[in-house]
């Protein structure tokens, strides 16, 4: 039947495209369905310098790469595509797609991660104008001025060193009162002498008219809100996992991240789980493409037994 | 040169005939990041469901792009790419920032339906 498939991928990012890449390379039947762009995550990383065996590349560029390996082995990929029911439960694995229903004897969830948004007054309202979240992308309209970067981990405290390139100053606002950075970024960091803190905050409102004149800071600690004005703020608070469709239908944890073993199956049988979504420290494109080849193996042996 | 399989738009004069001559445009701004190349996707995607707006990409960079950084609804814009939207010459919306699929259809259906 022409919907029908050895394994499914739910997700095109470099976990999904990998297992792609492995299942079609060993003859496997293998559908990619992707609810975006291919490449997930990756695309929106500018510059990768840390993927084994390529010097320097884009996000798009490797994803662009990946997506063509897969097809090479005979991998359907449907991308930007709305997924409209899973159901999981029996033998057979039903994604559907608008009027159209794939079959699958199973299932690799790789449907990845995406940024947390602080969610709250006026962050819709001044996306693009006066909030950020790609530093690299629009560092440079802020030449000359007074900026505040939210976010304690790696991604946050990298980025308010680059953006001293632009900006006059750079506070950095977190949540707590340590960082949960590597050391050497929060050591960059506190020696930088354009970059300076608020602590235990968080932005409570995002206001102005066309374009963002000041915030509401909230200081966690005493319950204090102050207004700061400021023209940019760009937001790194982590990720979260695209699991929303299949939680109920598969063991998560408290985070919404599916739980696995080290084969990567989860608690149903047939459906296994690779990349961002998966509960796991480390999330790197060299991870997801790791925990994508696990999940390919392990389904080959599951179709074919 | 932005690497899509849109039309660019190159020059300022070019810009203004596509606007001129053609009914329904749009035309993305950017450069080849993050923000920028999920919008050029959706555009390629969407030219065969929408063949009656013509699609096309600029260079953010480019001298020539005043037309669009400059232009009045791109007032307050800080972030790329900067989009635009033209019914019969003239500017119907605006948008800055990366735009899902679904975002940049909803526009296409309000104004060039």
């Amino acid at each position: 039947m022409e919907n029908t498939y050895d394994v499914i991928i739910l997700g095109g990012g470099a976990a999904g495209l990998t297992a792609g890449i492995y299942l079609s390379r060993a003859k496997v039947k293998t559908l990619i369905l992707n609810e975006g762009m291919v490449g997930g995550q990756m695309v929106l990383t500018y510059e990768i310098a840390n993927y084994p065996g390529i010097e320097q590349t884009s996000g798009f560029q490797l994803s662009m790469t990946m997506k063509k390996q897969a097809e090479s082995f005979g991998c359907e990929i449907k991308q930007n595509v709305q997924i409209t029911n899973i159901d999981i439960s029996g033998k057979e694995k039903k994604i559907t797609v608008g009027e159209e229903t794939y079959i699958s004897k199973s299932i690799i969830i790789a449907t990845g991660g995406r940024s947390r948004n602080l969610n709250v007054e006026g962050e819709e309202t001044f996306k693009g104008k006066g909030i950020s979240y790609c530093a690299t992308c629009d560092g440079d309209f802020y030449t000359g001025q007074d900026i505040i970067v939210v976010g304690g981990g790696n991604s946050a405290l990298e980025e308010a060193v680059s953006l001293t390139k632009y900006a006059s100053s750079v506070t950095v606002v977190h949540q707590f009162d340590h960082f949960q950075a590597f050391e050497h970024a929060v050591e960059v960091a506190q020696s930088n002498e354009k970059i300076n803190f608020i602590m235990e905050s968080t932005i409570d409102g995002f206001y102005g008219d066309e374009k963002l004149k000041y915030v509401n800071i909230k200081n966690l600690k005493t319950g204090e809100v102050y207004k700061k004005e400021i023209e940019g703020v760009f937001i790194f608070i982590g990720y979260m996992a695209n699991s929303e469709k299949i939680k109920e239908q598969v063991a998560v944890n408290q985070y919404g991240e599916i739980m696995a073993d080290k084969n990567m199956a989860t608690n149903v049988s047939g459906v296994f789980v690779a990349g961002d979504v998966r509960e796991k420290k480390i999330r790197q494109i060299t991870t997801a493409v790791g925990d994508g080849a696990i999940a390919a193996v392990n389904a080959i042996e599951f179709v074919q037994n | 040169m932005l690497m899509t399989n849109l039309e660019h738009v190159e020059t300022a004069a070019q810009h203004q005939e596509v606007i001129e001559n053609n009914e329904n445009v749009m035309i993305c701004a950017g450069r080849m990041g993050p923000m920028c190349i999920p919008v050029y996707a959706a555009m390629e995607e969407l030219r065969e469901e929408y063949p009656n707006v013509k699609f096309m990409d600029m260079d953010f960079d480019s001298p020539e792009a005043h037309v669009i950084r400059n232009a009045p609804e791109c007032a307050g814009f800080m972030g790329l790419p900067f989009t635009m939207y033209y019914k019969n010459g003239k500017v119907v919306k605006a948008t800055t920032s990366i735009q899902m699929k679904e975002q940049v259809k909803a526009i296409l259906d309000e104004f060039f339906a």
